[in-house]
């Protein structure tokens, strides 16, 4: 019995043992990273609570959620990738406004077909922000806390000098990509384009050698070097993949804002972290993966709109989005000392 | 070992540090501390001749002031090798609840602020020192929770508008004796109590120890928690203080009010000269540290540049001087 997939040929002689296989994999899996379970569970109690509280939920309250986590999502990718690979990154919400702005500004008159290749310089002018902030922090040898939280600054004065105030615009063409929706009203563009951009990106990196380096060097660095890993162009890497995913981020602000706005990044940098420590992704690095942080830029979407429909301050989300981080880190602490003491 | 950068920055830090200068700058490197102060004053005098004068001297002093206190929470906290982001958020939330407090009396304003400081520095000492969490990922969000509870705080007080007591105003813009600060009566002696406190006491040592290997502290039979916890208090106390001083220079709390501190309160920690990483430093090359970002604001502002174009160079020297002073020390 000669096939190409070794799975086949048990599956043909026990089903049973198969099965077993597939759920002891699953198991695994499962250990290794428990937010792909937890996550996806998480996002479902959260939209279950907010059609518990609000009967009427429709499709377009649908879609503004989609919206409104949209550049939230990106800003957690960005961070991800950083955080994986055992740095962090303070500029993202900055780099986001500076590539906000840039494309704002630019595609005011533009058409849509001119608006589509200003998107890609955007998303280039977005990686070359990154790897400088990389090189930042390579050649400065200064910890990466404090080497982007200074780069941040300097991007926001950048933004600034691009858009003093609020302002341009986008053809409504390309608008639509981030506020329409795709064949039904339940289906936001939003929706998809965070689903094939977070897919076209990161699927094929964790894939690929560069994807496995970024893991080792976040989880021992030293391991890492001795394996013959090139530290410097692996973190190097993970700030332009941040960059990139910041820049993204950038134009799903344009999209669902319709303008660019100088200030409006900030508040992505530290929401952003929020949600990769919520998706759990640790900061320690080398551990963690891409869906949990997405899934949890949803649900931090979704506490301010449920307060609102509760006629609760929606400013409190800030603060149960700030006592989320503390306790779901702290949950992770308990649950790392379980396991040391096993 | 291609990048010309590296190598020419590598060649001229071995240049300097392999000589008999370079070892005494190395131990002193609150030398070269000062001295890069003093050369910033000079390049204003050359500048613009005319500029440093009593006055201008007086007033560097008292923008400092806030600065200085703030990174000396920093100072404590970065020593034993955590860092506080949530220093901002406080120093707003002290300035403001004691503005909204005012009728009260100046010194139970003067309370409700510093109560601030201490609930958050305590949440902060309680999950970093007991509940073994990250203080970047704590700090990051009790700071979070502040700011929240200021908004919703805010809009619940808009009837009675905040109003910043003359006594307050007196602290962080006046000045006696003809051109003294006086809010170095609050800097000056938090100053000299941290020096010594670092540098003569048992818990001073503590904090470094810990800094330097706090496994090894805690088998030596040491308390670290509660050294950490003393320490986050002893932090939010000295942001909410802060937070006073910059109301009190400014006259009016605004809910973003300390945002901007924030960051030069890490940088002039790291300009200072202590690690992040902890167990090396002290508070005396922060307070070069604080008034050469101090004199570097006041350069940019002579300088007549927009707000933004501001910004970046403020980063960008920032960045410099970490990058130049972390390599001459290492």
């Amino acid at each position: 019995m000669i096939t190409s997939s070794e799975g086949k040929p048990s599956v043909m002689a026990n089903p049973a043992a198969s099965n077993m296989r597939l759920v002891k994999r699953l198991q695994r899996s499962l250990r290794r990273d428990p937010s792909l379970f937890f996550m996806p569970a998480l996002l479902i109690v959260a939209l279950a609570t907010t059609v518990a509280i609000h009967p009427q939920f429709s499709d377009f309250d649908l879609q503004s959620l989609a919206m409104g986590a949209l550049p939230l999502a990106f800003a957690a990718a960005a961070q991800t990738i950083v955080v994986i690979s055992g740095g962090i990154d303070l500029s993202i919400g900055s780099v986001m406004a500076v590539t906000n702005v840039l494309a704002a500004s630019a595609m005011e008159k533009a058409s849509f077909g001119q608006s589509l290749l200003l998107a890609v310089a955007v998303l280039l002018a977005g990686a070359a922000i990154g790897a400088l902030n990389g090189v930042i922090v390579r050649v400065s040898r200064i910890p990466d806390v404090v080497a982007t939280l200074t780069s941040g600054f300097i991007w926001g004065g950048v933004a600034l000098v691009i858009l003093e105030k609020p302002g341009g615009g986008a053809p409504q063409e390309f608008l639509n990509l981030g506020t329409g929706t795709l064949f039904t009203s339940w289906l936001p563009n939003a929706l998809v384009l965070l689903v094939a951009a977070v897919g076209v990106i990161w699927i094929p990196l964790r894939r690929s050698r560069l994807g496995l380096q970024l893991y080792a060097i976040g989880s021992d660095r030293t391991a890492a070097f001795r394996s013959g890993v090139n530290i410097d162009r692996t973190r190097l890497a993970a700030y332009i993949f941040s960059g990139l995913f910041s820049a993204v981020g950038g134009l799903g602000l344009t999209m669902t804002t319709g303008i660019g706005a100088p200030l409006a990044g900030v508040y992505y940098t530290l929401s952003g972290l929020a949600a990769v420590v919520i998706g759990g992704v640790s900061l320690a690095g080398g551990r963690g993966g891409m869906l949990g942080p997405v899934i949890a830029a949803f649900v931090l979407t979704l506490i301010p709109t449920d307060l609102i429909f509760l006629n609760i301050d929606p400013n409190f989300g800030q603060v149960i989005q700030g006592t989320l981080i503390v306790v779901i880190v702290m949950i992770g602490g308990f649950v790392d000392m379980e396991r040391g003491r096993k | 070992m291609t990048d010309p950068a590296k190598t020419v920055f590598s060649r001229a830090a071995a240049a300097v540090t392999s000589g008999r200068l370079g070892s005494l700058l190395r131990i002193h490197s609150i030398v070269v501390l000062i001295l890069l102060l003093l050369a910033f004053v000079g390049g204003i005098q050359i500048a613009r001749p005319g500029t440093v004068n009593a006055v201008w001297i007086s007033n560097m002093l008292l923008f400092a002031a806030p600065l200085g206190i703030v990174a000396a929470g920093q100072t404590l906290v970065m020593l034993t090798g955590g860092i506080d982001l949530s220093v901002a958020s406080v120093a707003t939330a002290s300035a403001y609840l004691m503005a909204t407090h005012s009728g009260l009396g100046v010194a139970p304003a003067i309370l409700y602020g510093l109560a601030v400081g201490f609930a958050v520095g305590l949440i902060n000492g309680i999950g970093i020192a007991l509940l073994r969490v990250q203080p970047l990922v704590m700090t990051l969000g009790t700071g979070l929770m502040t700011e929240g509870m200021l908004v919703v705080y805010s809009q619940k007080k808009m009837a009675d508008a905040p109003r910043v007591p003359q006594f307050i105003e007196d602290l962080g813009a006046g000045k006696f004796l003809g051109g003294i600060p006086n809010d170095l009566i609050v800097w000056v002696p938090i100053a000299i109590i941290l020096i010594f406190v670092l540098r003569r006491t048992g818990y001073g040592r503590l904090l470094y120890a810990i800094g330097d290997n706090s496994k090894a502290c805690n088998l030596a039979g040491i308390r670290v928690w509660r050294i950490l916890l003393l320490n986050y208090v002893t932090c939010g106390l000295l942001a909410a203080a802060a937070g006073l001083i910059i109301v009190g220079g400014t006259d009016s709390a605004e809910l973003r009010l300390a945002e901007v501190y924030l960051l030069p309160s890490v940088a002039a920690v790291i300009i200072g000269g202590t690690s992040i990483f902890g167990g090396r430093g002290g508070y005396s090359g922060t307070i070069i540290g604080a008034l050469i970002l101090t004199v570097l604001n006041s350069i940019l502002t002579l300088l007549d540049v927009p707000e933004s174009v501001r910004q970046i160079l403020y980063g960008a020297i920032i960045l410099l001087l970490a990058a130049a002073y972390t390599r001459l020390t290492d």
